[in-house]
């Protein structure tokens, strides 16, 4: 019932939304997939190329993006703070991103660290297919994508035993992160797969009343993290470590060794530093996000 | 029997038809909810699900009409709401132990999302999916109304059903547990069925009643 309610929804949506965006100045359609979840689009101005999901707002939300021109500079804050977690471990072997998208996050842990194996967990077949169509997407003997719902991916790695030095939670339907993949029973399975000096990543926004509950259930189940938001940015990354966090200090020493290492993608990872912070900024009355209450979207106001 | 006892009965069929309408909407969609974790949100989960939903409904109106022909009873049919309740009881009681273990055996979560569905809502669904042509057995006077009758009660049992669905969707998920959702419907279920079997008590009396006066 949802699913063909959701069609409908977009398809309407689409067709009274599609005029006005593509008469956007210079941003042009080059690609669109409709997949079972989804329809996908693939934009395209004098400066970059985007993949797109859903057009359920004016302009559109942007899953992936990349530069024409210099394609290693990221385009986005967020997976610019996601790599910023590298002061925190900075040497996964194995690592789990939860989300393909346009590959760029599985591009980047690759060229610095090519011996690293990458195994990508992605719900949608078509996402893969403009990926590699439309971003340069491959997969190798070193990077992996496992076409499926991520929840049952990590459940069924943490049976055989199978541990990632780094689980990077970048899961987007369009509108939010799967309810599933945001419950404390969710995260008790991802902390199976961590080594003694494994760590987690969740990429997820800052702002409504859904960050409250998101931040008390991570911390619930992998005590004191890492809070790191930008100003400018409505993002929000997550680090969880199984190791003790590093203090400030250690971070910064740290930054001047990965500098000039994270330059090439167009950031200064000092700058993430100061953002930093392993403080309880939010509403600790919250109720936490489990399997048996998820309302997730519903409170993303 | 007396018209107003008769529109008084009439309208607690339709209530209840609704009230199952609602119900059986409501522990569908929850279904999602309750597999994710284990078979994940894949668009074959929810094939999975409503496959098994209509098919315990298309089986359910056969028994249902079946079992209509031989004296047919308010008191059978809150019989039916009782039972359904029950049957609501492994899915909240041993769903997760239930799923781990198919989950082991089952490698595909597509047919793994498959026989839980079957294990877990095949039967509730079933007993649901009876009360309708039950209900419209018990409300039929003259063949010549027929059609009137049952498109009412489709009416009133569809509204129920949109009405579960909007509700489970928009306002139970953000306000209780899942389990604390299933078992509400459980007890709304038992105290229909005791509801109806009581009204069929009263009325088989003032039925006995009219008949010794007259």
């Amino acid at each position: 019932m949802s699913l063909l309610y959701r069609q409908g929804f977009l398809l309407l949506t689409l067709f009274l939304i599609s005029l006005p965006v593509q008469a956007q100045l210079g941003v042009r359609q080059i690609h669109q997939e409709r997949s079972l979840y989804r329809n996908i689009i693939v934009t395209e101005d004098s400066s970059r190329r985007c993949m797109r999901f859903t057009i359920t707002r004016r302009n559109g939300q942007n899953q992936s993006c990349r530069f024409l021109e210099n394609p290693e500079r990221l385009v986005f804050p967020y997976a610019k703070m996601t790599l910023s977690s590298l002061l925190v471990q900075d040497d996964p072997q194995r690592i789990l991103i939860i989300g393909l998208g346009g590959g760029t996050l599985p591009e980047v842990y690759h060229r610095l660290f090519p011996e690293a194996e990458i195994i990508i967990s992605e719900i949608d077949e078509a996402v893969l297919t403009v990926a590699e169509d439309y971003f340069d997407f491959e997969e190798t003997e070193q990077i992996k994508v496992d076409i499926g719902d991520a929840r049952v991916y990590i459940k069924r790695a943490g049976l055989r035993g199978e541990k990632f030095d780094l689980v990077i939670v970048d899961a987007f339907n369009g509108e939010y992160i799967p309810e599933h993949l945001m419950t404390e029973e969710f995260l008790e399975e991802v902390k199976m797969l961590l080594p003694e000096d494994g760590m987690v990543v969740a990429n997820t926004f800052s702002g409504s009343r859904l960050y409250d509950a998101e931040s008390q259930t991570y911390h619930n189940v992998y005590g004191e993290m890492i809070n790191l938001q930008m100003p400018d940015t409505g993002n929000r990354i997550i680090i969880a470590s199984m190791q003790e966090l590093p203090t400030r200090g250690e971070l910064r020493e740290r930054a001047e060794h990965w500098r000039e290492r994270l330059r090439p993608f167009g950031m200064d990872v000092s700058d993430y530093v100061p953002n930093m912070s392993t403080e309880v900024d939010w509403n600790t009355d919250e109720r936490p996000l489990t399997d048996q209450y998820s309302p997730a979207n519903l409170l993303n106001d | 029997m007396t018209d107003s006892s008769a529109a008084l009965n009439n309208l607690l069929i339709m209530c209840l038809a609704f009230t199952s309408g609602f119900i059986i909407m409501s522990i569908e969609l929850l279904g999602g909810r309750i597999l994710a974790p284990y078979f994940g949100s894949s668009i074959f989960v929810w094939g999975s699900i409503i496959t098994v939903f209509m098919l315990s409904l298309s089986l359910g109106y056969l028994i249902g009409g079946k079992l209509s022909l031989r004296a047919p009873s308010l008191k059978q049919h809150g019989f039916f709401f009782i039972v359904a309740a029950f049957l609501l009881l492994p899915l909240i009681l041993f769903g997760n132990e239930l799923m781990e273990a198919v989950f082991l055996v089952i490698e595909d979560p597509r047919y793994g999302s498959l026989v839980v569905s079957l294990l877990l809502f095949f039967l509730p669904t079933t007993v649901l999916g009876m009360i309708a042509p039950y209900s419209v057995r018990l409300l039929v006077i003259d063949t010549h109304r027929s059609g009137h009758v049952a498109g009412t009660l489709y009416f009133i049992s569809t509204l129920g059903s949109a009405l579960g669905t909007l509700a489970t969707s928009f306002y139970l998920v953000l306000w209780f547990e899942v389990n604390q959702i299933l078992i509400s419907m459980g007890v709304i279920l038992l105290a229909a069925g005791f509801l109806a079997i009581y009204s069929s008590d009263t009325f088989h009396e003032n039925k006995r009643t009219l008949e010794a006066v007259s």
